[in-house]
């Protein structure tokens, strides 16, 4: 993984240390609340509904042992001993106090980390594919282009006060699992036809209250001129993003107002009338240090089958269950790739505690070249684990309570924090994912059902991406009582679109009911058990499920 | 108010200072009454291209912190067009953005407080390496790490 030099060094050093300044000043009533706001705001500091909350961010979700074992140390120290994966691969803490902020920040320091711009109206943390470096379907790893961008944005002086926040999402692998179809600037690798690598430039997609795919306004950049186009993209939005109307100011707006074409011959307008004088000088031997910071890790050569797996599989039904769901091919044979599920049933989605986070840290250790990851979909991963090793990586989860075998299942689901912990949301969201696991709980009933997202938000502003669930709950209050506007055939893959509304929203204790009977329409429907839930919606369409959901009324 | 120039408080000199509308109206026949305007942040400032040889102040307005336009100005006019007379942010000028406006090209800066020049001094210092090639001339970590 990439490490500082000391110029990023130098960066996070002066940054923790001009925010200590910046909370002293607020601390001794110098600043108000209101002045202090823009400060916090570009360190990751939200006032919620209880305390202050802190993000910190995990550049495109990669962690070593060290950094995790930091994470763990401050959720103890600092909080009630234990964090919160959210859904940009960051963390956030929310009960640190104000006071104690500057002294995390100087641990964070210590490891590498920061928390700058995890929040605010500017470039935010970039995010990527989880699997990338170990995947068998990626035509390059995309980890070094996540940390040029992480430098070039950071600080920016020209972009630092945009019309509202920006996400960069980037994968290398065919089957997109980052979401960039749905990101303010998407980049998917691609190869031209000279065998190039460069990148497919997306724009302006985008949940919240009015969700767009994005739209490709260029199918191939070169990677020499990547950061100069994505200047000319930020400076084009910085200059006319509408900045009447917080809800009007996403990227997204001024593509779809200004039109497509139109958006993108500004865009080319822009890039061809930039001087030498506004170039930015990335020079190869740069782009080689950085890329030699992911050289793959020396992986042995093994056998594609471990008999010791085999073994262990047929002996222990739980591991069995667990390896089929969790464990994916590795690009690499006698590698497999692991998600640790941070969804047991009926605890709020994305919760970990200190010692989690420090078993999560020891395996990463001993069995994964010390390297973990941290999902959008608020998991963690071990991306190259020995076939021959998972028993005991699942051993050591299970009794950590991190081995639920349900990744990418009916109970991996994707939950913004909502009314328990959120000061702008209209309903509850974590009592639902754990009312909608305890009915679905059962593993081989789950199995059964196979592949299916469901993500749920506490607000129109989408932090839980349900227009991408397959099945999108969204909580709405209607004359001061809790609704939930269920949208189904979203998608955040490489076929992005955005899930449709079903019809009227359902009380919280109606919900489970509602979708089993959803649920078992598609078991009676599908032509065969690897036919998933959204190939079915896809075939026939909404209304067999819609008759189901009131089904009930 | 007080204005703060390469560090300092300085006295400016009370012309005129158009606004874009009436500058392209003035300029074109009486230059010399055209030597100060203020951009707004809807303004295109490619239309100052044909004067900025004569222009002696170029005044940027951030009506609230929260409009970063301004920064997109300054860098066109400092790096795109050349211009090399005062830019000067006026408006909701606060002292957590100076360091950002200084590396877009300003090197003049309204501030209400009165203790604006120390305030200035410690802004600007907090950092002191960037990421990114800029107005301000500073090369960026990109290419300083192999100079
Ligand atoms: S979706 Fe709404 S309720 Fe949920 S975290 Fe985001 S803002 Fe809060």
């Amino acid at each position: 993984m990439y490490r500082y030099d000391e110029f990023d060094a130098q960066i996070v050093k002066e940054r923790a240390a001009q925010f200590r300044g910046q909370v002293e000043r607020r601390l001794s009533g110098d600043i108000t609340e209101d002045q202090f706001k823009p400060l916090r705001l570009m360190n990751g500091v939200y006032l919620q509904l209880h305390a202050y909350m802190l993000r910190i961010a995990i550049p495109y979700g990669q962690l070593d042992s060290r950094k995790m074992r930091k994470l763990a140390h401050i959720a103890r120290t600092y909080d009630k001993s234990y964090g919160h994966w959210t859904t940009r691969q960051n963390i956030q803490f929310n009960w640190v106090g104000l006071k104690d902020i500057p002294d995390v920040l100087d641990e964070l320091a210590e490891v590498e980390m920061h928390a700058i711009q995890t929040s605010g109206n500017c470039i935010r943390n970039v995010t990527s594919d989880q699997f990338a470096g170990a995947a068998a379907d990626e035509i390059e790893d995309p980890r070094p282009w996540c940390e040029i961008i992480r430098q070039w944005s950071t600080f920016h002086p020209e972009f630092s006060f945009l019309p509202r926040k920006f996400k960069f999402a980037v994968t290398g692998a065919d089957t997109d699992r980052a979401a960039v179809r749905v990101h303010d600037i998407g980049l998917h690798m691609r190869r031209n036809d000279a065998g190039e690598t460069g990148f497919e430039v997306i724009v302006g997609g985008g949940q919240g209250r009015t969700p767009h795919v994005g739209v490709t306004i260029n199918p191939f950049v070169e990677k020499a001129k990547l950061l100069d186009y994505l200047e000319a993209i930020m400076r084009v939005y910085n200059r006319f993003g509408r900045r009447d109307n917080k809800y009007k100011a996403r990227i997204k707006i001024l593509v779809n107002e200004t039109g497509a074409e139109e958006f993108t011959r500004l865009v080319e307008e822009e890039f061809a009338a930039q001087q030498s004088a506004e170039k930015i000088t990335l020079p190869q031997a740069e782009v080689d240090r950085i890329e030699a910071y992911f050289e793959p890790p020396a992986f042995e050569d093994l056998p594609e089958v471990s008999d010791s797996f085999v073994k262990a599989s047929a002996d222990d039904e739980g591991f069995a269950h667990w390896a089929k769901t969790n464990v994916r091919a590795h690009k690499q044979p006698g590698y497999g790739m692991v998600t640790i599920s941070c969804k047991p049933i009926g605890k709020p989605p994305g919760d970990v505690s200190d010692t989690q986070m420090e078993i999560a840290a020891d395996l990463a250790e001993q069995y994964s070249f010390d390297d973990i990851r941290i999902t959008h979909e608020q998991n963690m991963v071990l991306p190259h684990v020995k076939l021959d090793d998972l028993y005991a990586v699942y051993q050591a989860l299970s009794k950590a309570g991190l081995a639920t075998a349900n990744y990418e299942l009916i109970s991996d689901i994707i939950c913004c924090p909502g009314l328990d912990y959120c000061n702008l949301a209209n309903a509850r969201s974590i009592p639902v994912a754990q009312d909608l696991q305890n009915k679905f709980a059962d593993i081989e009933r789950q199995e059964d059902i196979g592949e299916l997202k469901i993500k749920i938000s506490g607000c129109i502003n989408a932090c839980g991406h349900h227009h991408v669930g397959h099945i999108g709950i969204l909580g709405v209050d209607r004359k001061g009582e809790e609704f939930y506007q269920i949208t189904f055939g979203g998608r955040s893959d490489e076929l992005a679109s955005i899930g449709q509304i079903a019809g009227p929203g359902l009380k919280q204790e109606d919900v489970p009911d509602a979708l089993e009977r959803v649920i078992e329409a598609y078991r009676d429907l599908r032509s065969k058990p690897s036919e998933r839930f959204i190939d079915v919606l896809d075939r026939l369409g909404h209304e067999p499920f819609k008759e189901a959901l009131y089904a009930g009324n | 108010m007080p204005v703060i120039k390469n560090g300092e408080i300085v006295d400016t000199p009370q012309g005129e200072i158009h606004t874009l509308g009436s500058f392209l109206e003035t300029a074109p026949n009486d230059i010399e009454d055209a030597r100060a305007v203020r951009l707004m942040p809807d303004d295109d400032p490619n239309a100052l291209e044909p004067f900025l040889g004569e222009i002696e102040i170029i005044e940027i307005s951030f009506p609230r912190y929260t409009d970063g336009r301004g920064y997109s100005q300054a860098q066109l006019l400092r790096r795109r067009l050349g211009y090399t007379g005062e830019l000067r942010a006026v408006g909701d000028v606060l002292r957590d953005q100076l360091l950002f406006m200084v590396r877009s090209g300003f090197d003049a800066f309204e501030i209400e407080k009165p203790d604006a020049a120390e305030r200035f001094a410690a802004a600007v210092k907090e950092m002191s390496v960037f990421y990114q090639p800029a107005a301000d001339g500073e090369i960026g970590i990109f290419a300083r790490r192999h100079a």
